[in-house]
């Protein structure tokens, strides 16, 4: 096949890349600037969009043998996911950037471009596996390492993105990576993994929005209210809170009864934040909508093995799935085995059956089990 | 791996000439600096001297004008940095420096850095007609607004990425009327069309070996003797006082060699050159019918550079088709500045009011030394293909 590699910069598609050449695929590496103005050098645990990042791309395609080049992509990304991400914050949800970039530019800008410039498919260092159900369709599992399973932040893709996407790591654990990448003579078998928002410079999320949203944030500030009622704070923004948030708070007075108190709701229009003690913040049920099938699209799924994950690297937890496409209601309804906490709008839910990903939805509402 | 390379972008870099290799690696293994004052000393210095002399005698200028520096972008540094500030210190009022918007960014980010430091230069850069030339008319009203204010007029010689010539004698005449000196960058120019220096008129001039069949990291700015500049490198003192930096006698020797032959064969070089570029031309073209040359027409006489040919490929993104075509072994350029590796669309055919989006769709084929028949059948041979599937991605 003739492969496009996405390379980071980091260690894992670098990897991903050498592996694809050495199957026996024509690979040529590219390297996506995302970022309309990027930094020469990497700072924080960021691992993607400087050009010290490109340049370690490009030395590994050297060391691999394969052409390389770098693709601008920075408006699409800008419009597609940065701007989503701002939208999202100043209506009060908590966005997923990094499966919106799945979705929308790696498997999608990148993909088609690919494919109409004669490639076959995409190589990226994922964590996930990819292999053919008995019904021919390309199946999503789980990586076979659990601490770097991403099989969450792809489970936007569908089976036409599926059917071109290869992600040569999915059985490999991390640390046996890095040594392949050592041993490969890759200098970039030591970088240090990236977390954290490409595009957030240094992690600061609500320093970050407050700086962008500018004259569109929803409000300037507010009240933070208690569940009573009872002001017990000021926030200088909706958009810098996300629920369940517990730090950062700065609140004036404690509970009455001295435990911790976190974020329960946020209502932009009002500018009120609201929090409340832990219990407050189980759900139970859970109303996604955009939702996105990996294959065959489900009606109901209750099986013993059926999950949901709630975020990056969050815990699976058992539920049952009901999925009606025909009305104008929630496509996707989620009742969770055992309440859940600081479950957020905006977040996806990433629903698998066993390792295997069906689909996943965007949270639109999670119904509290103590209401208030 | 096993496909031939057809090498088409000469304007970026072209093989060194056999006569500047030689040249260069006999003195490789010479022990001496030429500023110290033994025998091996003496002899490095001689090097350096008789390398100077070969080239102001094949560039028309005297030995004490030329100045070596490390390339083309250090020349235009110490051309328009240096006769900014001396002739600002000289005469207050000269803040405004005359340029077009065509430059490469050797010239164009040092007039930004001059425009919005400390330095407070007034920089213009004049606007070109759609062809990419400057109407010496334009130039003549923004001198003529204020002659007093003008400390530089710095307009290339021939543009890198189309190809077309400036018109070098109207600007030095028009300058000439008010004594304001005159610096052009003819890195694209020297042994691909005449090219001499006392002729020119021009005060200073930007050079470089790699462009022309010499070594990388060498170059020079030719530098009219009563020129006055303020030095960008301070040090030894080696070149005239305004460039310091031991000189790389082998550097030198090569570059010499190369700049000689150049001069020596320009005119043969040109037309053969020429004829090539124009097999490219209509081969491209009957290949690829919607395509559009960009810069003057080939037939009109001394309008553009014999080695370049730049053209808009409607509905293709330039980067696609360069990766397409470099996959099939032909080398081009989109002929944009990419300092992030991020293309960016050429600020030169935007100048000739070209859109955004034109401006991405555009591939420089340029044309050297070692080109031949074969090379630009290769293209002719694969550019409509490529150009099919490039217009597909872009859909």
């Amino acid at each position: 096949m003739r492969v496009i590699a996405a390379m980071s910069g980091g260690v894992d598609s670098a990897v991903a890349a050498a592996r694809a050449h050495e199957a026996g695929h024509e690979v040529t590496g590219i390297h996506l600037a995302l970022s309309r103005n990027p930094a020469s050098y990497r700072s924080g645990a960021r691992g993607c969009c400087t050009i010290e990042d490109a340049n370690d791309a490009r030395r590994a395609a050297d060391i691999i043998g394969i052409p390389f080049y770098v693709w601008d992509l920075s408006d699409r990304f800008h419009e597609d996911v940065v701007e989503d991400f701002m939208d999202e914050y100043a209506a009060g949800r908590t966005p997923n950037p990094c499966l919106r970039c799945n979705e929308k530019i790696k498997f999608a800008a990148v993909l088609d471009r690919a494919l109409a410039l004669g490639f076959d498919a995409v190589a990226t260092g994922h964590y996930a596996q990819l292999r053919t159900g008995s019904d021919g369709l390309v199946e999503m599992h789980r990586a076979t390492d659990d601490a770097k399973d991403q099989s969450y932040v792809l489970g936007v893709l569908d089976q036409q993105q599926l059917r071109h996407s290869l992600f040569p790591l999915g059985d490999t654990p991390k640390p046996q990576v890095r040594e392949e990448a050592a041993r490969r003579g890759l200098l970039v078998a030591d970088k240090p993994d990236s977390h954290d928002i490409c595009f957030v410079a240094d992690g600061d999320n609500a320093g970050w929005l407050r700086e962008k949203l500018g004259d569109r944030a929803p409000n300037q500030g507010g009240p933070i209210l208690d569940e009573t009622g009872a002001q017990v704070g000021e926030h200088e923004g909706t958009y810098a809170y996300t629920i369940g948030q517990r730090r950062g708070l700065r609140l004036g007075r404690p509970a009455p009864d001295g435990k911790p108190r976190f974020v329960l709701d946020i209502e932009p229009v009002s500018g009120t934040v609201t929090v409340g003690p832990r219990e407050r913040l189980s759900v139970d049920r859970l109303e996604g909508i955009k939702p996105r099938w990996c294959g065959t699209v489900p009606t109901l799924l209750d099986g013993p093995g059926v999950s949901v994950q709630l975020r990056a690297h969050g815990r699976e937890h058992g539920a049952v799935v009901r999925v009606d496409e025909s009305g104008d209601g929630p496509a996707v309804g989620i009742d969770l085995l055992e309440p859940a906490e600081g479950i957020a709008p905006g977040q996806a839910a990433v629903i698998y059956d066993g390792t295997r990903v069906v689909g996943s939805a965007t949270i639109s509402r999670a119904h509290r089990l103590v209401d208030a | 791996m096993s496909t031939p390379t057809v090498y088409l972008d000469h304007a970026a870099t072209t093989p060194m000439v056999p006569a500047a290799v030689e040249a260069m690696t006999a003195q490789l293994l010479e022990v001496g600096n030429a500023s110290s004052l033994h025998a091996s000393g003496r002899r490095a210095r001689r090097v350096v001297e008789e390398s100077r002399e070969t080239i102001a005698q094949a560039l028309g200028c005297r030995p004490g004008e030329v100045v070596f520096a490390s390339g083309g972008t250090e020349s235009d540094n110490l051309a328009l940095k240096g006769v900014f500030w001396s002739r600002r210190a000289a005469d207050p009022r000269r803040t405004r420096i005359l340029s077009t918007a065509i430059e490469h960014h050797a010239v164009l980010d040092p007039l930004a850095w001059l425009a919005e430091g400390a330095e407070q230069a007034e920089v213009e850069l004049l606007p070109v007609d759609a062809r990419g030339r400057l109407d010496p008319a334009t130039l003549e009203a923004a001198i003529e607004r204020d002659p007093d204010t003008v400390a530089l007029v710095s307009v290339m010689w021939a543009n890198n990425e189309v190809g077309t010539l400036q018109p070098i004698d109207e600007v030095v005449a028009l300058a000439g009327r008010y004594d304001i000196p005159v610096h052009t960058d003819a890195v694209q120019a020297v042994g691909a069309v005449p090219v001499d220096f006392a002729t020119s008129g021009v005060d200073a001039l930007t050079l470089t070996g790699h462009k022309l069949g010499g070594p990388y990291g060498i170059g020079a700015l030719l530098a009219r003797r009563q020129l006055d500049m303020t030095a960008l490198l301070h040090g030894g003192g080696q070149e005239r006082d305004v460039r310091s930096g031991t000189i790389d006698p082998p550097a030198v020797a090569g570059f010499a060699a190369a700049v000689e032959l150049a001069v020596k064969q320009q005119a043969d070089y040109a037309v053969r050159v020429a004829g090539l570029r124009d097999r490219l031309v209509r081969g491209v073209l009957a290949a690829a019918p919607e395509a559009v040359l960009n810069g003057p027409d080939p037939a009109e006489p001394g309008a553009r550079l014999p080695g370049i040919a730049h053209f808009s490929f409607p509905d293709c993104e330039g980067d696609s088709l360069l990766m397409l075509l470099d996959a099939r072994g032909i080398e081009c350029s989109t002929g944009s500045a990419c300092s992030a590796g991020v293309p960016q669309p050429s600020h030169v055919l935007l100048a000739m009011g070209r859109d955004d989006r034109t401006a991405r769709s555009s591939l420089r084929f340029s044309l050297g030394h070692t080109s031949t028949e074969a090379d630009v059948d290769a293209l002719v041979a694969a550019i409509g293909p490529s150009v099919e599937r490039a217009r597909t991605a872009h859909a």
